[in-house]
C-alpha cells in the first residue's frame, strides 16, 4: 500500500474513489439512489459514476426508501454487491422493516441460502444548519440491531478504506458518513473560519485499492489521563478541544466501527487511564454512548478512578437556530472533562 | 378572533367503517359476488400496451365453464399429461396441508398454515414459470415447493424445526428457503418481498439474464407502502416482475374492504402504476396458468411487470392460531361461488375422458400414503418440543458471516451458565 500514489482529497473524493475503485474491480458492484445517477448526488459523491460504468450500473431511484432497500436486497439475493444511497440518515426510517427485517436477518433465517450483501451509504450528522430532517444521527437504532454492521469514519483515508471493507463484506453494512467533515476536519467553533483536509495527514489518500478491517479502532492521539471515546465529526471536536486546553493527557480513541466494535482498544485505554468520557452527537437516551458506557464499567470498573462521563446530543429534535446550543462542542467536553479529572 | 362560523345547516360528517356482508350466523348470499362467464375476457397480444386492457382489470379471466369445459381465448390446451400434474400437485398440496395442520393440533409444533382452496393460485403459476425463475412468495405458496418436487420430508423437517431442518430450527413453521428450487426465504413481514422480487428481476435485466421474477401477497398485504414501493420500481425500471395478489377475502379477521376493495378491484391497482393489470378466477387453475404464462411472455420479452389478481377464497383459517368461526359466517367457505380448484379441473378431466372418478380416489389414497411415510421419516428426525434438536450455539452461528467478538462471548456466557446449571 505504501507505494501507491496518494492525493489529497475530501471525504467526498475518498467516498467516491472507493466506489470507482470497487466498480472496477467488480462488475457486481452497482450504485443507487436518489440523485445519485446524471446529477452524481446530491453531495457530488457518486460524481462521474454513471458516466463511467454506465446506467444499468449507477442509477436514479424513485423517491422510497422502503423501495430502494428492498430492491437492493433483492439484488444482492441475486448475487450482486448493491450499494445504495439514502440521502440524508433523516430519511433513512421508512427502509426500517427492509434493513431491519429483512437485511439484516436473511443470513440468519435462510442458514446463509441467501445473503445481503449491501452497503448502505448515508450522510448523517448536524452542525450544517440543517434543522431536524437534515442533521440527524441515528447510529444507536442500527447497532441495536443483529445482523447489521455500522461504520463512521473521520477521514477521507478511512473512508474510502472503511467503504471499500464494507462493499467487500458479505453482510450488511450502514456506512455513515459524517457531512459535516466531508470538506474538512470541524474544529467545533462553527463561527471561526472553516478549515480544510489540506495539511490533515488523513486527506492524503491511495488513488487505488486498499481496506481499512472493519472492527478495528483508531487511537488519534496516545494519552495517559483520560480515555475519550469518539467517532466520526466528534473525533475532530475532541482533538480540537484537547488541543485547546493543553493540559490534558488525553487518550483519544477513534471507534471507525461501532459494530463490530473494538473492544481490545476501548479495554486497553481505559485500563491504562483509569477515566473515560465518551463522545457523540446523537441523543442521549440509548444512545451508543450507554452501550459503550456499560461495556467499560462492565470490563474496567475496577481501574476506573471516576464514573464515565457522556456528552452527547440532548433528547431532543435536532433544533435549527440553537443547533450550536445542542451540538457537543468544546465549552460542554471541556467541563465534562474537569469534572472527570477533579480528583 | 374569527366570529365562529354557523355550522347548524351543515349535514353531519359521517365515518365509513367497511363492515363485511356476512358475520357468525348469518345466511350466506353471494349472489352480489359479479362472476362473468367462462371464456368472456379476451386476450390481448402479449406485447400490447398495459393501458389498452384495462377492462380486464375488472372482469375475470376464466377458462373452465360449469360444466368443466375450458372456452375461450385464455384456454391453454394444454396436454393431458400436463393437467393431471395439475391436478395431483394440488391434491398434494391440499394432503400435506390436512397432514401437517393436524401434526400441529397434535401438538407436535407450533404452528401451521393451510391453503385450502387456493392451491390452483401456486400450483397454476409454478406450472406456468420456468423451474428456475425466481419466486419471493408469502407464507401460503407451499403449493410451489410441491409443485417443483421439494420433497416432503425437507418440509416437514422445517415444520418441526428438527435435526433435519436445514434452517437450524430458526424459523417458524413453513417459512421455508429453497435456494434450490427457486423459492425465496419467506418473512412473517407483510409484502417486504414484493420490492426484493423487483430487485431480482432488475439485476437479472441489468446482466442480460433470461430468469424473471415472481412474487404473492395477498389482499390485505397490498396496503403496505412495500407494495407500492415495488409496483414504482417495477414499471419505473420495466422489471420482468410478475406481481401476484392473491385476494382470498380475509386478512385474518379483516375482511378485504379493510384493504380497499369495496371501492375497486386490486387488479386495478396496477393501472395507476401503468403496469398491465389481470383479474382471474383464482379457482381456475387453467385461467392462473394462462395468466400466468402471458404475463411471463410479457417479462421475458421486456414488456416489463404485470399485476395479477387471483380472486379466490381462504376455505381455512389464516393460521392454527385463528378460529375462523368467531369472526365470519360458517356458511361462506361452502358457497363460494368459484367452487373448488381441485373438483373443478376433475370435473374438467374427466369431460375429456382423461380421468375417472376411480383414479381421483386411488390418487388421493396415494398421496395421503405419501405424505403420512413422509411424516413417519421426519418424526424420526424429531419433533418441536421433544427434546432441544439444535445444540445450543448454533443460535450464534450465521448472525454474520463470521462471528463478531460480543457473540462469540455471549455464547460462551451461555454454555458456562447451561453447564453451571447441569443442563
Amino acid at each position: 500500500m505504501a507505494e501507491q500514489t496518494t492525493t489529497r482529497m475530501n471525504m467526498i473524493q475518498a467516498i467516491n474513489s472507493a466506489m470507482d475503485v470497487m466498480m472496477a474491480r467488480d462488475p457486481d458492484v452497482i450504485v443507487m439512489g436518489e440523485d445519485v445517477g446524471y446529477f452524481g448526488g446530491v453531495f457530488r459523491a457518486t460524481a462521474g459514476l454513471q458516466a463511467k460504468y454506465g446506467k444499468t450500473r449507477v442509477f436514479d431511484t424513485p423517491i422510497t426508501e422502503i423501495g430502494i432497500i428492498g430492491v437492493a436486497v433483492g439484488m444482492g439475493a441475486y448475487g450482486l454487491r448493491p450499494v445504495p444511497e439514502i440521502q440524508f440518515a433523516d430519511y433513512i426510517y421508512p427502509a426500517l422493516d427492509q434493513l431491519v427485517s429483512e437485511a439484516a436477518r436473511l443470513r440468519y433465517r435462510s442458514a446463509g441460502e441467501f445473503i445481503s450483501p449491501i452497503t448502505v451509504r448515508s450522510p448523517f450528522g448536524g452542525g450544517i444548519f440543517g434543522g431536524q430532517t437534515h442533521s440527524q444521527s441515528p447510529e444507536g437504532i442500527f447497532t441495536h440491531v443483529s445482523g447489521v454492521k455500522t461504520v463512521i469514519p473521520s477521514t477521507p483515508y478511512d473512508a474510502k478504506g472503511l467503504l471499500i471493507a464494507s462493499i467487500e463484506d458479505n453482510d450488511p453494512t450502514i456506512f455513515f458518513e459524517p457531512k459535516r467533515i466531508y470538506n474538512g476536519p470541524f474544529h467545533g467553533h462553527y463561527d471561526r473560519p472553516a478549515k480544510t483536509w489540506a495539511g490533515h495527514p488523513g486527506g492524503e489518500v491511495p488513488e487505488g485499492y486498499y481496506r481499512i478491517d472493519l472492527g478495528k479502532a483508531s487511537v488519534v492521539r496516545p494519552g495517559n489521563d483520560v480515555t475519550i471515546l469518539c467517532y466520526g465529526a466528534m473525533v475532530h471536536v475532541v482533538v480540537n478541544t484537547i488541543e485547546e486546553l493543553g493540559n490534558v493527557d488525553a487518550e483519544i480513541i477513534d471507534l471507525r466501527t461501532l459494530v463490530p466494535l473494538d473492544i481490545e482498544a476501548i479495554e486497553a485505554s481505559v485500563k491504562k487511564t483509569g477515566r473515560c468520557l465518551i463522545v457523540h452527537e446523537a441523543t442521549r437516551t440509548s444512545g451508543f454512548g450507554a452501550e459503550l458506557s456499560a461495556l467499560v464499567q462492565e470490563r474496567c470498573f475496577y481501574h476506573l478512578e471516576a464514573p464515565v462521563e457522556r456528552v452527547t446530543g440532548f433528547d431532543t429534535p435536532y433544533p435549527h437556530s440553537l443547533e450550536w446550543a445542542y451540538f457537543p462542542g468544546p465549552v460542554r467536553i471541556g467541563t465534562a472533562l474537569k469534572k472527570l479529572l477533579k480528583d | 378572533m374569527e366570529a365562529e362560523r354557523d355550522r347548524s345547516n351543515l349535514p353531519p360528517l359521517s365515518l365509513h367503517v367497511p363492515e363485511p356482508k356476512f358475520r357468525p350466523g348469518d345466511e350466506v348470499d353471494f349472489s352480489t359476488v359479479d362472476v362473468p362467464a367462462a371464456g368472456s375476457a379476451r386476450r390481448p397480444d402479449t406485447a400490447d400496451p398495459a393501458n389498452s386492457f384495462h377492462e380486464l382489470a375488472y372482469t375475470l379471466v376464466r377458462v373452465l365453464d360449469d360444466a368443466g369445459n375450458a372456452v375461450g381465448p385464455w384456454n391453454p390446451k394444454l396436454d393431458a399429461d400436463t393437467l393431471r400434474r395439475m391436478l395431483r400437485s394440488m391434491a398434494l398440496t391440499r394432503a400435506f396441508d390436512e397432514r401437517m395442520f393436524r401434526a400441529q393440533r397434535q401438538g407436535k409444533t407450533s404452528f401451521y398454515m393451510k391453503s385450502t382452496g387456493e392451491e390452483a393460485v401456486s400450483v397454476g403459476a409454478a406450472i406456468a414459470l420456468a423451474a428456475d425463475d425466481m419466486c419471493f412468495p408469502s407464507y401460503r405458496q407451499q403449493g410451489i415447493l410441491l409443485t417443483r418436487g421439494c420433497p416432503l420430508v425437507d418440509m416437514m423437517n422445517q415444520i418441526y424445526s428438527n435435526t433435519g431442518d436445514k434452517l437450524q430450527g430458526r424459523q417458524l413453521p413453513i417459512m421455508y428457503s429453497e435456494k434450490r428450487f427457486g423459492f425465496f426465504s419467506i418473512s412473517g413481514n407483510l409484502a417486504t418481498q414484493y420490492p426484493q422480487a423487483v430487485g431480482w428481476a432488475m439485476a437479472s435485466a441489468a446482466k442480460g439474464d433470461s430468469r424473471i421474477a415472481a412474487t404473492w401477497c395477498g389482499e390485505g398485504s397490498t396496503a403496505e407502502g412495500d407494495f407500492h414501493s415495488a409496483l414504482t420500481f417495477a414499471t419505473v425500471y420495466r422489471a420482468p416482475v410478475i406481481f401476484n395478489v392473491v385476494n382470498n377475502q380475509w386478512a385474518i379477521s379483516s375482511f378485504s374492504g379493510f384493504a380497499g376493495a369495496e371501492s375497486t378491484t386490486f387488479a386495478a391497482r396496477a393501472l395507476g402504476y401503468g403496469i398491465a393489470g389481470l383479474r382471474v378466477d383464482g379457482n381456475d387453475i387453467l385461467a392462473v396458468y394462462a395468466a400466468m404464462q402471458w404475463a411471463a411472455e410479457r417479462a421475458r420479452t421486456n414488456q416489463g411487470p404485470t399485476l395479477i389478481e387471483h380472486f379466490t377464497y381462504r376455505v381455512e383459517g389464516h393460521s392454527t392460531s385463528d378460529d375462523p368461526t368467531q369472526y365470519r359466517s360458517a356458511g361462506e367457505p361452502t358457497s363460494w361461488p368459484l367452487g373448488d380448484p381441485i373438483q373443478r379441473l376433475k370435473q374438467h378431466l374427466i369431460a375429456l375422458g382423461e380421468w375417472d372418478e376411480e383414479r381421483h380416489a386411488a390418487q388421493d389414497l396415494a398421496l395421503a400414503e405419501e405424505v403420512k411415510t413422509a411424516q413417519k421419516l421426519a418424526e424420526k428426525n424429531g419433533i418441536l418440543g421433544h427434546g432441544l434438536h439444535q445444540a445450543f450455539e448454533t443460535m450464534f452461528e450465521g448472525v454474520f458471516e463470521e462471528m463478531p467478538w460480543h457473540l462469540k462471548e455471549q455464547c460462551q456466557q451461555m454454555l458456562d451458565e447451561q453447564k453451571a446449571a447441569g443442563l
